[in-house]
């Protein structure tokens, strides 16, 4: 049985994913900001087969110094995690953030160096104890940067660059780094956007990061089609690709 | 962390369609996702709580108004392994309960057709399912209700508590209130397995014969009925009928493997035709070759037949279908419903999915409640337009010529006129409406 740390575990994926673990009678250690939903994901995990819930308020991610104190709280509750997994991020306003740096500022450090500093100190406990299992949602939005959102695609493709280091680092401890890669995900966020074929359901891409984890996959496309388009996307060439509106 | 609110990410859209696809009307949505911070939405417009939309009329729309979706709302609350009640949110869907409560030896009650149902809709409809003649309604096992209401107070209902809010929410359509959690009571089984027999019979008159036997001896009965054949071959079918295996595990056949179908985009309106519906109800006729047929069968296939193929309706094309179901009493030698079923055949327009069954007496507490003593009868109207509307108007006023009733949850047709004649405690639970919340239905009701 795992025995998972997840931060950001009221978002919906985070949900979805989570559900799947809790019918292994899996044990956690979940982190989100509010405390009342953390409890009602909390319940729901206990009656879909959770052997332990705990949860725990963290208001500011970007309260750096709090990390390693975050961290051994969890190991002492679930003693000695094995699962780290990492649900969070912001999408940002990317007009705003062109006119005002401070906000580009904050949407970078929640997406990347918050989940850089998280992860780095959870890979050395993992790289010690010789096992472990780091999952962290990024987005295809980080393969290739755009106009619309290279802010968010920048925080997202800094972190797919962080992890891809990292899996390399601890791949010789037996420790396995999944960088999740989600598409459109039908969330209450996205609702209001057509809701077309390359849009999936939170159920499904939880499902399929559940299956990922299980079988130790380094990098996950979700759905699976998104790797063909982000294959396309990633190749057509820069005097091409810089006169396209995306 | 990411989170979002509600209020900012309202839209309207024409996409949230009842299961018949008909009508086809515009209204703005809004998620209920946590109880913790659960509000009556603000807004000068009706509200109407909504779950997977599987009622197939307009009881589950809010034409201009605002559907409050519950698809993000599906957390369990708690569960007594001991008891067997499940506390869950109102998006929770019998799926859901299913896979948690069957590992440890707890079953629905009761069960419609489809486990794509959530509890809230499951309630809001009083639900029934092929145990209604031993067991009742869905409605029967609820212990126990939050209602958020406009005055942005939650009232805790149960038949000790508010019973009469209790009772106008149990079948009330969703129109009391939004439910925000409900206490199930499950039943204790020995496995997700029953024991079946099907008999094939020729005519109405053999379907009787073999009904008067089964309810005494089985908790599960219902029959699917070739509705396009006349002549001799009028009224034939095949008798269902089963209860909970008491077999050992050992002995149980394996889980049957899920092939997941799909229809993936409205099928043209050609595919339906007298032909093929013709070829479908043979072929369903004729797929048991012995009259007899005796087999322990899963849940899914015998529960749930038609859950294989994902968004079936589609098969109806974009022009969507009529669903009907009535209950009439019976009568002298059954007149009733072999001259409503009489007039359907005849009219060459019923689809493949033609179900027969005697409800029993069971009382159901919600005061809206569909089942009544009698034989109830279910199936599909391909959309012919006029023609159509026609013929249901015409089974209408058969039904209520003969004292039976319609289901709500599978009307788009139905005149207020018969709607009043049909549920005479109309005027009681009126009271307990709440003033904010309305749907497309309910206006239907009022206007005609």
């Amino acid at each position: 049985m795992r025995k998972i740390v997840a931060l950001g575990a009221t978002s919906l994926i985070a949900q979805e994913t989570l559900k799947n673990f809790a019918k292994d009678k899996d044990s956690f250690f979940l982190i989100g900001r509010n405390e009342e939903k953390l409890n009602e994901v909390a319940k729901n995990l206990e009656v879909l087969g959770a052997s332990e819930v705990n949860v725990k308020v963290v208001k500011d991610v970007c309260d750096f110094k709090a990390h390693q104190e975050i961290i051994n709280e969890a190991d002492k509750m679930l003693s000695n995690f094995d699962n780290f997994f990492v649900f969070y991020g912001v999408l940002g306003n990317q007009k705003e953030m062109e006119e005002d740096f401070s906000k580009a500022k904050e949407l970078l450090d929640v997406n990347f160096i918050s989940v850089a500093s998280f992860v780095s100190i959870v890979a050395n406990k993992f790289e010690k104890e010789k096992r472990g299992n780091i999952a962290v949602i990024s987005s295809v939005a980080g393969d290739r940067g755009r106009q619309s959102n290279y802010f968010y695609g920048a925080s997202k493709g800094g972190l797919s660059v962080f992890l891809e280091g990292l899996r390399n680092r601890l791949s010789f401890s037996n420790v396995n780094v999944l960088t999740v890669k989600p598409g459109f995900v039908a969330t209450p966020m996205t609702a209001h956007r057509e809701k077309g074929l390359l849009f999936a359901s939170a159920d499904y891409v939880g499902k399929t990061i559940y299956k990922a984890v299980k079988k130790n996959k380094n990098v996950l496309y979700t759905p699976c089609f998104w790797w063909g388009i982000m294959f396309i996307v990633k190749h057509i060439p820069e005097c091409i690709f810089k006169k396209m509106k995306m | 962390m990411s989170s979002s609110s509600n209020s900012s990410n309202d839209f309207i859209t024409d996409k949230y369609l009842s299961w018949g696809r008909i009508p086809k009307v515009s209204q703005e949505i809004r998620y209920l996702e946590w109880l913790s911070d659960a509000k009556f939405p603000k807004s000068e417009k009706s509200i109407l709580a909504r779950g997977l939309g599987r009622s197939y009329g307009d009881s589950c729309l809010n034409e201009n108004g605002i559907l409050l979706s519950t698809e993000l709302y599906r957390r369990f609350l708690d569960f007594d392994e001991k008891t067997g009640v499940i506390r869950c949110t109102a998006g929770i869907t019998l799926e859901d309960i299913l896979d948690v409560a069957l590992p440890k030896g707890w079953f629905l009650p009761v069960s419609p057709g489809t486990k794509f149902v959530t509890v809230g809709g499951a309630i809001a409809n009083d639900v029934h399912g092929k145990n209604h003649h031993v067991a009742g309604t869905f409605g029967c096992y609820v212990k126990k209700m939050a209602l958020l209401r406009s005055d942005n107070k939650i009232y805790e209902i149960s038949p000790n508590k508010e019973i009469e809010l209790y009772k106008a929410t149990i079948g009330g359509l969703g129109l009391t209130g939004i439910i925000l959690w409900a206490d199930i009571q499950l039943v204790s089984v020995k496995s997700g397995f029953f024991d079946g027999e099907f008999i094939k019979f020729s005519s109405l008159d053999e379907f009787f014969e073999i009904n008067k036997e089964s309810g005494k001896k089985f908790d599960y009965t219902v029959s699917w009925l070739d509705c396009a054949s006349q002549g001799e071959n009028f009224g034939r079918g095949i008798y269902m009928r089963a209860n909970h295996s008491q077999k050992d595990f050992s002995e149980l056949p394996k889980d049957p493997i899920k092939l997941p179908l799909i229809v993936p985009f409205n099928f043209p309106s050609w595919t339906l035709n007298n032909f093929t519906v013709k070829a479908f109800n043979f072929a369903y006729y004729n797929k048991q070759f012995s009259k007899f047929v005796k087999k322990t069968v899963h849940y899914d296939p015998f529960f749930y037949p038609l859950d294989v193929v994902k968004d079936w309706n589609k098969i109806y094309g974009k022009n969507g279908f009529y669903q009907y179901q009535c209950v009439v009493p019976r009568d002298d030698n059954d007149k009733a419903i072999k001259e409503v079923f009489k007039t359907i055949v005849e009219s060459r327009s019923a689809s493949f999915l033609a179900v027969l069954k005697e409800f029993g007496e069971v009382k159901s507490p919600g005061m809206l409640s569909f089942p009544a003593p009698g034989i109830t009868l279910c199936l599909d109207f391909i959309n012919l337009g006029e023609k159509t509307v026609k013929l249901l108007q015409t089974l209408e006023d058969l039904v209520k010529g003969f004292n039976g009733k319609m289901y709500p949850s599978k009307d788009t047709c139905m005149r207020g006129s018969s709607f009043r004649a049909f549920y005479p405690n109309l005027n009681e639970f009126k009271k307990y409406i709440d003033p904010k919340i309305s749907s497309s239905f309910w206006r239907r009701m009022n206007n005609s």
